[in-house]
């Protein structure tokens, strides 16, 4: 009986203690409810709007548009630079997480290149500031269509229509239009210390050379803006608002494709370049640098291999000589030469000096010989011109001394830059004592004056400044800055819009003495003369002057083969002229590296260009004699 | 057998249910079923699959609440025994996926550690109730055995959740059966101490979803973006939350496995704080009817089993809404009832049809 009793006590005594565990129980489960609605309590009610906004953020991208980027024309609206669409298959870098996976599955779909996959990697590495990265550009209706439908199978990839740049005026425009390429991250930067990031949210290519890069901010425009109710995938679902982008502006130009055209050819395998100014407005009408290369290699980005062989050709088809190519002026400085003597008085037209076929300094024994051996014997200032007498140059230039010759062409634009709407413009150099003694801390000395008087020694200019020069004897003294574009075109009007003419000094020259000189120019193209071949039969007259540059122009550090060493001793052939000689409406300077004689090589070059811009004439069956010529020896 | 006879029968299977829980669970479920709806992009596949397994673990949860608790209690050692072989075969010869040796290949993939949710509880309670009349610190020890065998099997897969859930099911098991309350706040305060201990222990994934529990937005595209994502969507849905079927989280697929584990940031996006507090006062109603059972049954085995199985289905969904919302770690646990997914609520559903077993058959015990 004590037992059971015992027994039973305990029971109840058992369940008295597992009751009140089942409390301890209740109480626990209590306790962390009550930490689990306290944790509900700070999301929902009391972070609610930060949460709020969080989800909204993640349901909502803006979502930037690209503008439409102006088109370039030249002067007769030919399109130069033009915008077409495409399919490309993009990956959302930020929303894949193993990007090597995707594009093996892209890959299983659409064919996709190793070279692709490589260009992928340098833009994802050059541009991480971006979120989409193409993959591949440019794809066919069938790829779209494929890769459309397995759209739910490749999250954070996106099929894009994309607008793409084209050049279809041919590798002698890339020097004047450029090329734009993919926004890098030192273009970024730029951008975002111009204020400039969200007028380029969408844009994925910016203006890298030539009209591209100086007019980038009026060809490229403004972003707009979509509000897209988008998926974690970064799918988008539906289109909330939007703002719509501002379109770039169009570019006119100046520039006559049909002309530029014809002075490429006329060039025919020779490297140079050529520019043509009109006088009256320093419009551009032509811009030549030979060789040229082909503008669409870039804008997607160029492959490593052409990128090598263009910047690495001897030929140097990436520099832009009209610009940086700097050479000695040679026998092209005499009309200035010229002037100068009459305008500062050291000269009348009259004076007539005795050449015996060179110059010797008071004093010294040394020979500074004319080219042609025998001397031209009486030779007045006309004369001295149309023969291109060096003598009588010696002694002018030794007359006036540098200094006084320096500030003269300097008034010219010698030595500055022409201001031209293009980046990279090189200043050339027009040497003065001051200048050498800066430059080499030594003093002038006066055969450095000598060969000054004939375009040699240090003077250094660019055809662009060159022709700059011939436009103001051209126009009685108006040195105008060159420009390319003459007009934009008003988004919203549609109008074009005239750009003003830029004229930085009008140099006071005496009517008389600008005259003489023009004559003496015109007087080269005629019989006689050292140019007068080149206008043999024109129905208009020219005036013009040769020259012969002895000095290479460009950098020398590369190899050539035998046949290119000889070829590259030669001298450089340089032409500057204007018609029609009595009322000039074009001036030209041409440069041809290697060419020889300014008058054999150079000046039928600039008569192709006159004839098609004064008369409509196109000299086909020429360009082809000379291409034939040049190849025979 | 005569009609009569049959209407009987037929009542009588009725007669073992406890209304109060048949309710609760119901108004879970119905919940569970417009959220599923919702979460899965309005799938009426989706939901009729739903809808069936509601059915299947319905049915199996009667006919355990119709098994009288003592030949339940037999079943105990047998299950115990089969999953405890059964972990041995996992820790010799088991599948290894995604780095742990959780599987085990019986003519179809088995996870025997879900076993064992069940089965240790039952063996415990069995043996406690075998030795009901001399209960000793001696039996305590035996059930801590009992307990540590699958535990520590478990933990060496590894899979440090289910290791948790089991352990915490036997702890209660010997918390109900009255361990001192010496040894529990001794081996309290021993686990906190070795903390730093078992941080040694654990896997590099696992020490990862730790820190990243500490701090979600060291990895963002990771396990973090779980938990990111599920918080802004829980956080969004404010007070009264943004409607059924109009969560953006929900519909935009910016949650992460939203029929499943995560259902839960889903019905806080679309019914907020309100809804979070009717689905928690639900929850707290099947807890509150589970231990009032336990408190009034009549034998130890089903005052251990009511109590712990209540006492474990309460840890599931503290342990599942503690995860969506951000305040534990990432473990693999379905929220009771709402998550999409047949074994877990047909085991959820047997466990309750258990409780009313022994709710219902305590009067046939006693007479």
């Amino acid at each position: 009986m004590m037992k059971r009793g015992f027994q039973l006590k305990n029971l109840d005594q058992e369940l008295a203690q597992f009751q009140a565990r089942v409390i301890v129980g209740a109480v626990f489960v209590l306790v962390l409810a009550g930490i689990l609605m306290g944790r509900l309590f700070y999301l929902q009610v009391i972070q609610q709007q930060h949460y709020h906004l969080l989800a909204e953020n993640n349901r909502i991208a803006l979502v930037p548009v690209a503008p439409n980027r102006g088109l370039i024309v030249d002067r007769n609206e030919r399109i130069l630079a033009e915008n077409y669409s495409a399919y490309t298959v993009e990956i959302v870098v930020d929303k894949v997480r193993n990007i090597k996976k995707i594009i093996a599955d892209i890959g299983q779909l659409i064919e996709i290149t190793p070279a692709q996959i490589r260009h992928f990697r340098k833009l994802q590495a050059e541009s991480h500031e971006f979120e989409t990265v193409p993959l591949k550009s440019k794809l066919t209706d069938q790829e779209v269509a494929i890769l459309a439908a397995n759209h739910y199978r490749l999250p954070g990839v996106e099929v894009k229509s994309r607008l793409f740049r084209n050049y279809q005026a041919g590798p002698g425009m890339a020097h004047v239009v450029g090329f734009i390429g993919r926004i890098n991250d030192a273009d970024l930067k730029r951008l975002r210390a111009a204020k400039l990031g969200q007028s380029y949210a969408g844009s994925t290519h910016i203006g890298k050379v030539g009209l591209e890069q100086s007019y980038e901010k009026v060809l490229h425009g403004r972003a707009g803006f979509e509000q897209m109710e988008t998926d974690s995938g970064g799918r988008s679902i539906r289109i909330l608002s939007r703002i719509a982008p501002v379109s770039g502006s169009d570019v006119k130009l100046y520039l006559d494709a049909k002309l530029q055209e014809i002075a490429e050819q006329a060039f025919g395998d020779f490297r140079g370049s050529l520019v043509a100014l009109d006088p009256k407005t320093g419009g551009v009408l032509a811009l030549v640098s030979r060789p040229g290369f082909d503008p669409n290699l870039f804008v997607d980005g160029i492959d490593a291999d052409t990128w090598k062989e263009l910047n690495g050709s001897p030929e140097f088809p990436m520099v832009n000589r009209a610009l940086r190519g700097i050479y000695p002026p040679g026998s092209t400085i005499k009309p200035f030469m010229a002037l100068a003597g009459l305008e500062l008085g050291f000269r009348t037209a009259s004076d007539t000096i005795s050449d015996p076929g060179y110059y010797s300094l008071p004093g010294s024994s040394h020979r500074y010989r004319d080219w042609k051996k025998q001397g031209h014997g009486a030779v007045d200032m006309h004369k001295a011109v149309v023969q291109s007498c060096d003598t009588y140059f010696y002694r002018l230039a030794v007359d006036m001394g540098i200094d006084k010759t320096h500030d003269f062409l300097a008034r010219f634009g010698f030595g500055s830059k022409s201001g031209i709407d293009l980046q990279g413009e090189a200043t050339g150099l027009l040497p003065s004592k001051e200048w050498k003694m800066q430059r080499y801390k030594k003093p002038w000395l006066l055969g450095e004056t000598v060969i000054a008087g004939i375009g040699q020694g240090y003077h250094l200019t660019t055809p662009l400044q060159l022709a700059t020069a011939t436009a103001m004897l051209a126009n009685g003294g108006r040195r105008i800055e060159p420009k390319l574009v003459q007009a934009i075109r008003d988004p919203v009007t549609r109008r074009w819009v005239a750009q003003p003419v830029a004229v930085r000094e009008q140099v006071a020259l005496q009517p008389a003495h600008l005259e003489m000189v023009r004559q003496a120019m015109a007087d080269v193209l005629k019989p006689g003369g050292t140019a007068s071949a080149a206008a043999a039969g024109a129905p208009y007259a020219i005036a013009g002057k040769t020259g012969t540059a002895q000095v290479v122009g460009i950098k020398q550090n590369a190899k050539y083969d035998a046949k290119n060493i000889l070829k590259q001793h030669r001298d450089h052939a340089l032409f500057i002229a204007f018609a029609p000689a009595e009322a000039p409406t074009i001036a030209v300077a041409v440069l041809v590296e290697n060419g020889g004689h300014g008058g054999s090589t150079a000046a039928p070059i600039a008569r192709a260009v006159f004839d098609y811009y004064l008369l409509g004439k196109l000299p086909v069956v020429k360009h082809k004699e000379i291409a034939i010529e040049s190849a025979a020896d | 057998m005569s009609p009569r006879r049959i209407s009987y029968r037929f009542k009588s299977i009725f007669k073992h249910l406890d209304g109060i829980l048949v309710a609760l669970v119901c108004c879970v479920l119905i919940i569970s079923a417009t959220v599923v709806f919702s979460a899965s992009g309005q799938s009426t596949a989706r939901l009729s699959g739903h809808l069936m397994n509601m059915a299947l673990a319905l049915g199996i949860m009667v006919i355990m609440a119709n098994i009288p608790p003592h030949l339940l209690a037999r079943v105990g050692p047998v299950l115990y025994g089969v999953g405890l072989i059964l972990l041995l075969g996992v820790a010799l010869f088991g599948e290894v996926r995604n780095g742990a040796r959780r599987w085990i290949y019986l003519g179809f993939a088995f996870q025997p550690s879900e076993l064992l949710k069940l089965a240790l509880p039952l063996m415990m309670a069995w043996y406690f109730q075998r030795n009901e009349a001399i209960l000793g610190w001696k039996h305590h020890a035996i059930g801590a055995l009992l307990l540590l065998l699958p535990f520590l099997l478990i933990m060496r897969q590894p899979d440090l959740g289910t290791a948790m859930l089991i352990g915490a099911s036997g702890f209660y098991l010997l918390f109900f059966a009255g361990l001192s309350w010496k040894i529990i706040v001794g081996g309290g305060t021993l686990a906190l101490a070795s903390l730093p201990l078992v941080w040694n222990v654990m896997h590099d994934y696992q020490r990862q979803r730790v820190m990243t529990l500490l701090d979600p937005s060291s990895d963002p595209l990771g396990a973090g973006y779980h938990i990111i994502q599920s918080s802004i969507a829980i956080g969004s849905g404010g007070f009264l939350g943004d409607g059924w079927m109009k969560g953006t989280q929900n519909q935009l697929d910016f949650i992460p496995e939203r029929t499943t584990d995560f259902i839960f940031a889903v019905f806080g996006e679309e019914f907020g704080y309100v809804g979070a507090l009717v689905l928690m006062i639900l929850y707290m109603g099947i807890v509150a009817r589970g231990l009032v059972i336990a408190a009034r049954a009549s034998t130890l085995f089903g005052r251990l089993m009511a109590g712990t199985i209540s006492l474990n289905f309460f840890t599931y969904v503290f342990v599942n809404m503690g995860m969506v919302s951000g305040v534990l770690p990432v473990v693999g646990v379905p929220l009771p009832l709402m998550s999409y997914g047949g074994t877990a609520m047909i085991t959820l559903l047997l466990g309750l049809g258990m409780v009313m077993s022994v709710g219902t058959h305590r009067q046939l015990n006693k007479s």
